[in-house]
């Protein structure tokens, strides 16, 4: 290999996962030595074109003709379903180990460190199952709306799929985020990325039929209305109890589309309520029932799960609102900045109270903030992505986001929520994340005080 | 398919109910049946609503949890092993008091279901529904009421000798632990039914410019919970402005290769022996075929001759001192020579 140093423009600054593990090993140390860990697992895919000899020339990716340009590509439709490229194979959802004993009763976090912009691939949403997933027959599925006593509505009613899609149908992009998302993180830095510090969030574009105009179908008593129960048809059977508040404003959906296709079966197929603003556990999958009720319901997933510990010894009950977050996805912890010199700062913000006014962004701990920017659009109860140029010094940096949302809300710090709630609440932790840049260029997740 | 009959009587309620939302999706739905009400509207509320009459003694339950239940809550419904425990943590303070007083104790390992829950009817519910795990529903109305009572009693909420039933079940709940255990006194409920607060408990700070002292890191994570989420480096795109750091455990450095077992050749050629030597040709120093040939068998003189080099056996030109060989390739090479260089 060509001492870098002695070589003319950039012509030989090429991308390292083009070298193989030898040859990174006796490069000159013209590059850091953490560069070499973090390129040394490039994927076998990569390796395979390396050791392209670099010369004075020019880049032998472009003096060179690949492949691709000397010869015939695929053919249409060889894939009837199209995938991501086979070089995108380490964007996966994921387990954290340890966290559950068994994978029916578990999480996957998405893979926020590697999303664009503010929708989440149907393929890469974060799953929360309580009692396994089913890939239900949608023309077996039904819905059934009832009342707690027999005055609630004129009439129960049932729903078969076809029946649902025939009615007027909207469809809304909002997030979507499981109460217990950063909870790991309460009482102290526990998981080293951003996928397993916030990965139980994802947004798409829901499509599907306003709650209330079902309801209304069924000759809802208005009046005597307080709440709705949800229920799944799986095994689990998932039931949780929703204000009419909030379905009589016609933001409570039942949904059976997600980003232009059909829900995923990990995701509640055929039909799933969408509660916009409101923790996951309450978007109930397989929806096959919606009781219209005068009384609360104090269901497992509300009287012992889902349930905020205080620091005087009480739970704090029907705690459902997911209040404004945000958090750095670029650079985030367990990656390794490149070389020093410029990044864009990227993060996701949101709030379950409406949309997100500003975010501001600080590289040195919280002590100076600069206001990011938001990329349209910014929506109500949807992630909004937010960004803010960055020349990193090579020097560590704390880089960190706070979000602000239409209501004024300005998301805590780590010491403000626990003031307030402690450290033992598991849920509903909507404090400020904190990375720390390192002089090697690794992002480590810290807690600052 | 519906029957005719039931057809009719679909379209004499729409009918009936007139110019109302009913008519404005003709065609859409039907009426449910009451069969259909009663094999689907299951929930149990915390008054009780929908609970099914019934009944259960513990010791039925304690024959059904051994069967059905223990293999993942345990026999006594303390097991971590699958899920976190069912019973433990409670008190016949507690169940006095209706507030669990451990969840004070921020000591205290986990939070069993009993310091949390306030209500049988969730209990009762949940078991009604979701129980066993493997056979969510499988359970009749006596067998809940028996498992439920069998859980209640390792929790002295109900006797060895007691009973569950839709009778006394209001009692029973005045004696649960945590009954007095929650509040609704927060502004997270996204309504105006349980008459929470309005604004919100934590709010941040705005300030832009040197706020508060210098930040410090309070903590850090420690390299052994980095990389305990498997390999960062195959958890990021391969592409952009970042790489995902190499968390694979190292492995230990390769002990000392025994050198007698790596080729000589390779012994050779790594310490430089073949810049003045070859095997069969004199290059700048002699063959080895020659020094093999002169010291047949000598190996420790060769080896002596290697270290400290020297001149004049061969001509005038000095071999070098090799300090940093190794011995042991010192020897090896030695060794090879005296045995007559064979390449």
């Amino acid at each position: 290999m060509n001492d870098r140093t002695s070589a003319p423009g950039r012509l030989l600054h090429a991308p390292e996962h083009l070298l193989t593990r030898e040859q990174l090993a006796a490069a000159p140390d013209a590059r850091r030595g953490f560069l070499r860990r973090a390129f040394a697992t490039a994927s076998a895919a990569m390796l395979a074109g390396a050791a392209k000899a670099e010369s004075a020339v020019g880049d032998p990716n472009i003096l060179e003709l690949p492949q691709h340009s000397l010869a015939l590509g695929q053919p249409v439709a060889l894939e009837g379903y199209g995938k991501p490229s086979r070089f995108e194979a380490n964007l996966q959802r994921r387990q954290s180990p340890g966290l559950t004993q068994t994978r029916q009763a578990s999480v996957s976090f998405a893979p926020l460190q590697g999303l664009f912009g503010i929708v989440t691939p149907s393929g890469l949403h974060f799953e929360r199952h309580h009692q396994g997933w089913w890939d239900i027959d949608p023309s077996k599925h039904r819905l059934m709306i009832n009342g707690s006593d027999e005055q609630m509505l004129k009439r129960p009613m049932v729903f078969t799929m076809d029946e649902l899609m025939r009615l007027p149908s909207v469809s809304r992009f909002h997030f979507i985020e499981c109460g217990a998302n950063t909870g790991m993180e309460w009482g102290n830095v526990a998981v080293p990325t951003v996928q397993y510090t916030h990965g139980m969030l994802s947004c798409s574009e829901f499509t599907g039929v306003r709650l209330i105009d079902v309801l209304e179908m069924c000759g809802m008593d208005a009046k005597r209305a307080r709440f709705v129960l949800a229920e799944g048809a799986d095994g689990s059977s998932m039931t949780r109890t929703i204000p009419i508040k909030l379905v009589k404003s016609g933001d409570v959906l039942l949904a059976y589309g997600q980003n232009g296709e059909m829900l995923r079966p990990e995701n509640g197929y055929p039909l799933r309520l969408v509660v916009p603003g409101v923790q996951g556990v309450s978007w109930v999958k397989y929806l096959r029932r919606i009781e219209v009720g005068d009384e609360p319901y104090a269901t497992k997933d509300e009287d012992v799960h889902y349930v905020d510990l205080m620091p005087d010894g009480q739970h704090r009950q029907y705690s459902s609102v997911q209040e404004v977050k945000s958090v750095v996805t670029t650079p985030s912890g367990g990656q390794v900045l490149l070389d020093k010199g410029f990044y864009a700062i990227s993060g996701l913000a949101w709030s379950g109270r409406g949309r997100i006014r500003r975010v501001d962004v600080s590289v040195d701990g919280g002590r100076n903030w600069q206001p990011a920017q938001l990329q349209s659009p910014v929506m109500d109860r949807c992630l909004t992505r937010f960004t803010l140029p960055w020349t990193w010094d090579g020097k560590p940096a704390l880089v960190m986001s706070r979000a602000t949302d239409e209501t004024g809300q300005i998301q805590p710090t780590n010491a403000q929520l626990r003031t307030v709630r402690g450290k033992r609440s598991i849920y509903h932790n909507n404090s400020i994340q904190t990375w720390l840049v390192q002089e090697s260029g690794e992002v480590k997740n810290v807690q600052v005080a | 398919m519906f029957k005719s009959p039931k057809r009719a009587l679909v379209i004499a309620l729409v009918c009936a109910l007139g110019a109302n939302a009913a008519d404005k999706f003709p065609g859409i739905g039907r009426t449910a049946t009451p069969a259909e009400l009663k094999a689907w509207d299951i929930d149990v509320r915390p008054d009780f609503k929908g609970l099914p009459k019934g009944r259960g003694t513990v010791a039925q339950g304690e024959t059904l949890w051994e069967a059905k239940c223990a293999g993942c809550h345990g026999s006594f419904g303390e097991s971590n092993e699958v899920f976190s425990p069912l019973v433990g943590g409670t008190t016949q303070d507690d169940i006095k008091t209706g507030h669990v007083a451990r969840l004070l104790d921020p000591s205290f390992p986990g939070r069993t279901t009993l310091m949390k829950v306030s209500h049988i009817s969730t209990l009762w519910d949940y078991i009604n529904r979701a129980m066993p795990w493997t056979a969510p529903k499988s359970l009749k109305p006596d067998e809940v009421y028996a498992v439920t009572a069998y859980l209640l009693s390792l929790a002295d909420v109900l006797p060895a000798d007691g009973e569950l039933s839709d009778e006394n079940i209001a009692d029973v709940q005045k004696r649960l632990p945590n009954r007095n255990g929650k509040t609704w006194a927060h502004s997270m409920w996204p309504g105006t039914e349980f008459k929470g607060t309005v604004k919100p408990d934590v709010q941040g700070s705005n300030c832009m410019k040197d706020c508060g002292a210098s930040p410090r890191v309070a903590s850090l994570l420690p390299d052994y919970a980095r990389d305990a989420s498997g390999n960062l480096a195959q958890q990021q795109r391969l592409i952009g402005p970042q790489r995902g750091l190499d968390t694979v455990p190292k492995n230990k450095p390769a002990v000392a290769t025994a050198p007698a077992t790596k080729p000589v050749a390779e012994l050779l050629q790594q310490n430089a022996c073949y810049a003045c030597h070859q095997i069969d040709t004199k290059l700048v120093g002699p063959a080895f075929k020659d020094v093999a040939v002169k010291y047949a068998g000598q190996a420790d003189y060769l080896a002596g001759k290697i270290r400290k080099g020297g001149n004049g056996v061969w001509g005038s030109i000095p071999m070098p001192e090799q300090p940093a060989l190794p011995d042991a390739e010192l020897k090896a090479i030695a060794a090879w020579l005296a045995a007559g260089a064979k390449p």
